[in-house]
């Protein structure tokens, strides 16, 4: 069992929910708080960036400055307290990041050590078989494994700051192409300050041969993670990427606002899964990061197909829409998501499926679970444009509430222009059943495992989404996110 | 905001002549209303207004609107505009205008009065406005400065006579006018009442009827009421319904649109009484340029309620048809059971629908389920039918009929039934399809 | 046979649901290797009292007691009961979406060998152990990968049951109407996973409507349960002959009983 954990080895930390927060003691290359256009230059020199991404970070960080703190959304379903952006670190890089590491021994040791510590052994690559990791720490990637075995196939996948370096123009054709920087608040300032992230590109008809990782962690403290991914496949080619994310402890929030890209031309499939761990603060709402996210795939070629699994256990406050712009025709787009909220979380999630090409296909399968005092709310929007004919979507949400004191909402917002669509919205609430709870208890299975049982059954379909290794892990997840929940 | 200020400011004349017109009674409670509206004017904003996230009040707020007065109008012009049967008590507005020539006397079972008269029941004064918040809703606030005549109709305790009271808000579509129609049903314990609202007529230039209703479903009592609008495509029509149901209590309301220019009905029911319910269903169907939203929320406040929402539309033509429904269900309504529904059938490639069918729930002991589909016909049904030798445009009619038919199917009143199915089904488009 | 040591006593049981009595006074009491049947007409409380003894939340002692050896169970949360021996067919057997039969059969029996002190059971000892009972219910292999009960058909499910109650071996079987909805090679299945289950330790309790199973199982005593009290007890005949007589013969002879 130890070695299929990959981001949620215990700690040590026992007198903690959260197993995951210690902090790792590197010394780092650090900004001073605040973000003027200085910060900006800084960030892009420190990159060693070429003249046009510094414009476009300038143009972003304009757009940002000129529509104001207003700007940012106020339609979600959270609250919290008005984030102070002028306190905010915006660069953190360790030390032996300032080069790039070449290969893993050139990586800091300690750094190595930090993320064994994490159960992301970058040394080891037998426990992690088959699974390539780009290591994030703070804004900076310090790791990418398996490099030979992906040069073999063509396929690129670095940290974004490389690609910039070395693939320029793959990056300025694609990045911002489906997240312009005027996107939303949260995508604009990412898209003044991203300092790192993963970039991949699979050449035509390459089936990528090992399933890609990046793992991400923010460990400074008061500082935000502004990391970008960029993931193109090519015609007729493969990819199946994953995402993992933890942070330490903190008293204060901590802002991660991430963009992700994706773009599938012709044929190509990009099955993009997150196991979203961050520190959700504790037991009385302390502490915990806000994940305000963009993630948008662009379905752009005829069969194109992007498929997003994600199971949200972590973060303070989740505001994430993993959406899918089906253009090609007889695209397809999936979203299949667990959102489980405990004593303050705040999440509200979902997607939007915009179908454009004709023959679309989108499918929403989405479980949300509150516990404590929590707050968890589906957004998701369906838009079947004229074009799009005979578009087909299936949604379905279902809730399910562990006490009286959390709330469960969902918010579908269905647009239909296309007298050929056919859509269907199928959403339910519920607590866990007793019947059901009753039938494992007479087996002699106890009340909280028990409700564990039913409650993984109920994610089950989303599990199975997701790579093996990734599914055992969001069990565990699960199952520590749910303890104390019953009796 | 500068043009919502500039919006109340054009009424004030008409305020101030109104007031010395009006009862007494009604002049607190008038300029509460117009400070509001002058403050927070109409919702011509929709950016981060998710109440008019589909609908724009705008070509509604931008004319400026005189009060609609009385014109000639002969009875039978009436009758054919809206249901109509002897043995109802019908109650008749021109214009906005109590026509006490046209109504039925006043059943002595039965209280109906009108809001302009004199002899107004003062122990249900403290009624009106009493669950229709309108401060931060620039329509409501209108009508609450302007309302002139309406009907109160309260019900006594126990009274079970099966009585139909039929309101028909006849709009003589005298360009630019506006009216205020006000409407107040308290139902007493145990007792039962049907009550139709009608709002029709129009003409070839812009009109807007902004009515509000308050409904108070009584302690066991249940209330059964019907809206039904067909107006011009000139016409734009803005209508309130607030209901609060008291323990025991049940709301059944039946809801028809056959087109206005732009419509909306915004209903908002409290289910605020222990095993209380409400049953909302409704029928649109739109065409050409016209624009239906209907805003309908569900506040579940008392534990073993149900409540069930289901709403269908037919969307024809370049029309557009918006649904936004809401069920709340506060951490004290536990064992609530609630269902909700939109569905929609587009038969034109320039229709559109968007729906918003949510939940918000705050009780973990509950059951609620909501759905929704849009599409066209479903095309194995035609098929089925064709093999059974019945030919392509009666297939379709039978489909569109029998999707319209299941809401019509479900009014009680027999004669109102009728004139629905002749109303709405004969007006159905039916070949629109090609397999 | 009464030398047996006394498993279970139910003392002068009342259950009431949400204010309607429905056990009025259940007295009954089985011995290690006995096999009882409670027969009776339809809502006559039969599943009342089997859902009672294995603390099915929702039922209300109102008075009485229930005895487990030696124990009283009315405080005992309903997984201490089944660790303790007590093992429930369900009537109506619960379907678990996205619970996999496997996890959810190797679970239930690691909490009872867990509560006896014993080791949990490795997968290979577990999975020969299923393989062994499956043979025995003739269920489908492909049964067990899929949810529990989801999507089974009736005889699938109660077949689950029997399953369940051969790999968990328990003191005290109660199977309600396990034989219900049926046909003859099913029932002839069931009964005979229930007589290899069998044995002097062990006991049951059969509750049914129909005499049928009892051609299987014969029972030591047959008591007939009418509106939530046993009205007459007896042995294996007595079925027969409410089979031939039909329950309106008891509920008379109930009458005549109170009158005289
Ligand atoms: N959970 C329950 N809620 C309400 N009534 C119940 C419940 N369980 C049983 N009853 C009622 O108790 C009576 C006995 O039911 P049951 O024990 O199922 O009878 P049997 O198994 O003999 O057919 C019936 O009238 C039934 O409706
Ligand atoms: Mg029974």
């Amino acid at each position: 069992m130890a070695d299929q954990k990959v981001i949620s080895r215990q700690t040590g930390v026992e007198d903690s929910q959260y197993k995951w927060g210690f902090e790792l003691d590197i010394e780092s290359d650090v900004a001073p708080k605040g973000l003027n256009e200085d910060i900006v230059r800084f960030i892009s020199a420190k990159k060693k960036e070429p003249e046009w991404l510094l414009e476009w970070r300038l143009k972003a960080f304009r757009h940002w400055t000129d529509q104001g703190d207003e700007a940012a959304p106020k339609w979600a379903q959270v609250n919290f307290e008005e984030i102070d952006f002028q306190d905010i670190i915006y660069y953190a890089a360790p030390k032996s990041g300032d080069d790039a590491p070449k290969s893993l021994d050139e990586v800091d040791p300690e750094l190595l050590e930090a993320f064994d510590k994490l159960g992301i052994p970058l040394e080891e690559q037998k426990k992690l078989s088959g699974v390539a990791v780009d290591a994030v720490l703070d804004s900076v990637s310090v790791a990418t494994t398996y490099q030979d075995m992906l040069k073999e196939a063509g396929v690129i996948f670095c940290p974004i700051s490389e690609a910039v370096q070395k693939y320029p123009e793959l990056v300025q054709k694609y990045l911002g192409s489906v997240v312009p920087y005027s996107d939303n608040f949260y995508a604009t300032l990412n898209s003044a300050v991203f300092s790192d992230g993963s970039f991949c590109y699979v050449p035509p008809g390459v089936r990528c041969p090992i399933e890609l990782m990046t793992y991400f962690r923010i460990n400074v403290a008061d500082s935000g993670q502004f990391e970008r991914t960029l993931i193109i496949a090519d015609e007729g080619s493969y990819v199946s990427y994953l995402e993992g994310c933890t942070a330490p402890m903190r008293k204060s929030h901590q802002l991660h606002a991430a963009v992700v890209e994706l773009v599938a031309l012709k044929d190509a499939e990009i099955k993009y899964s997150t196991l979203q761990n961050w520190y959700p603060g504790d037991k009385n709402g302390e502490g915990g990061v806000f994940n305000f996210v963009t993630k948008r795939g662009a379905a752009r070629g005829e069969n194109s197909k992007i498929s997003w699994t994600q199971v949200e256990t972590g973060s303070a406050i989740t505001w994430k829409y993993p959406s899918v712009i089906l253009q090609g025709d007889n695209s397809v787009g999936e979203f299949y998501s667990v959102a489980l909220v405990n004593n303050y979380q705040q999440a509200d999630t979902g997607t939007k499926m915009i179908h454009v090409g004709k023959n679309t296909k989108s499918t929403i399968i989405a479980k949300g679970i509150s516990a404590g005092k929590a707050e968890n709310t589906y957004r998701g929007q369906v838009s079947i444009l004229p074009g799009a004919d005979n578009a087909r979507n299936f949604t379905q949400c279902d809730s399910l509430l562990i006490g009286d004191e959390c709330g469960a909402h969902t918010v579908p917002y269905i647009e239909v222009r296309n007298p050929t669509a056919q859509m269907g919205h199928e959403a339910t609430t519920s607590k866990v059943n007793d019947d059901q709870l009753f039938y494992l208890q007479q087996r002699g299975i106890d009340l909280e495992e028990s409700n564990y049982m039913i409650i993984n059954g109920f994610c089950r379909g989303i599990f199975k989404e997701l790579p093996f290794e990734f599914a055992m892990e969001a069990s565990q997840l699960l199952r520590v996110s749910l303890e104390g929940t019953v009796g | 905001m500068q043009d919502t200020i500039t919006i109340a400011d054009q009424y004030q004349e008409d305020f101030q002549d109104l007031c010395a017109t009006l009862p007494e009674w009604s002049s607190e409670f008038r300029n509460e209303a117009m400070l509001i509206f002058k403050q927070i004017g109409l919702p011509v904003h929709r950016k981060g207004n998710e109440k008019w996230k589909y609908t724009s009040a705008r070509p509604i707020a931008e004319p400026q609107y005189s009060l609609a007065t009385f014109e000639e109008v002969d009875l039978d012009t009436i009758k054919k505009a809206a249901p109509w049967h002897d043995s109802w008590l019908n109650v008749v507005f021109v214009n906005g205008q109590y026509q006490g020539t046209f109504s039925s006397d006043t059943s002595p079972a039965i209280q109906v009065s009108n809001i302009a008269s004199d002899d107004f029941p003062q122990d249900i004064v403290e009624s009106i406005g009493g669950i229709m918040d309108y401060s931060d809703d620039g329509f409501a606030a209108w009508n609450s400065a302007f309302m002139s005549d309406g009907s109160i109709i309260s019900v006594p305790d126990g009274e079970n006579s099966g009585l139909v009271i039929n309101l028909i808000f006849f709009n003589q579509g005298v360009p630019g006018t506006v009216n205020h129609p006000r409407v107040l049903v308290t139902s007493g314990k145990k007792s039962s009442v049907n009550v139709i609202e009608n709002y029709v007529g129009g003409g070839e230039d812009n009109t807007l009827t902004n009515s509000v209703s308050e409904i108070y479903v009584g302690e066991g009592s249940t209330v059964n009421h019907y809206r039904l609008m067909s107006e011009t495509d000139h016409t734009y029509d803005v209508g309130y319904g607030r209901v609060k149901i008291g323990t025991g209590g049940r709301f059944n309301s039946r809801a028809f649109f056959r087109g206005s220019g732009i419509g909306r009905y915004d209903l908002n029911v409290l289910v605020d009484g222990e095993n209380a319910s409400c049953d909302l269903q409704g029928l649109y169907f739109t065409s050409g340029n016209q624009h239906m939203d209907n805003f309908i929320n569900i506040d579940h406040l008392k534990p073993h309620c149900q409540s069930n929402l289901f709403y269908k539309g037919i969307l024809d033509g370049k029309s557009r048809a918006v649904f936004g429904g809401t069920v709340l269900v506060r951490k004290e309504a536990q064992k609530t059971d609630s269902i909700q529904s939109d569905k929609n059938l587009i038969l034109s490639p320039d229709a559109e629908v968007d729906s918003k069918p949510a939940l918000f729930i705050y009780a973990d002991d509950v059951k609620c389920a909501h759905g929704a589909t849009a599409g066209n016909i479903d095309a194995d049904t035609v098929f089925y039918m064709r093999s059974r030798g019945v030919d392509l445009e009666t297939a379709s009619r039978l489909i569109i009929y029998g999707f319209a038919g299941e809401v019509i199917d479900k009014v009680e009143i027999e004669e109102l039934r009728a004139y629905l199915e002749e109303a709405f089904l004969t007006s159905l488009p039916s070949h629109r399809f090609e397999f | 046979m009464s030398k047996s040591d006394k498993l279970i006593e139910v003392k002068d049981l009342r259950v009431s649901v949400e204010e309607t009595e429905i056990l009025k006074g259940i007295n009954l009491s089985i011995h290690e290797g006995e096999v009882h049947a409670i027969m009776g007409p339809n809502g006559s409380g039969k599943s009342t009292l089997a859902n009672v003894i294995a603390g099915r939340p929702g039922y209300s002692v109102t008075g009485g007691d229930i005895v487990y050896k030696g124990q009283s169970l009315l405080e005992v949360e309903p997984e201490i009961r089944a660790r303790s021996g007590i093992f429930l067919a369900f009537q109506y057997p619960v379907e678990l979406p996205g619970v996999r039969t496997w996890q959810f059969l190797k679970s239930a029996i690691d909490a009872v060998r867990k509560e006896n002190g014993e080791d949990e059971l490795s997968v290979r000892e577990f999975d020969q152990l299923l393989e062994e009972k499956r043979n025995l219910v003739e269920m489908d292999p492909d049964l067990v990968k899929r949810s529990v009960n989801e999507g089974f058909s009736g005889g699938e499910k109660k077949r689950n049951e029997i399953l369940q109650l051969a790999l968990l071996d328990p003191s005290l079987a109660l199977l309600d109407e396990t034989d219900s909805g049926l046909d003859i090679d099913a029932l002839r299945i069931v009964s005979h996973g229930v007589n290899v289950f069998k044995s002097p330790e062990k006991s049951v309790l059969i509750v049914t409507h129909y005499q049928r199973i009892l051609d299987y199982i014969t029972p030591d005593f047959v008591h007939v349960l009418v509106d939530g009290r046993i009205v007459r007890s007896g042995d294996s005949k007595l079925a027969l002959e409410l089979e031939e007589k039909g329950y309106e013969w008891v509920r008379e002879s109930v009458g005549e009983e109170v009158n005289s």
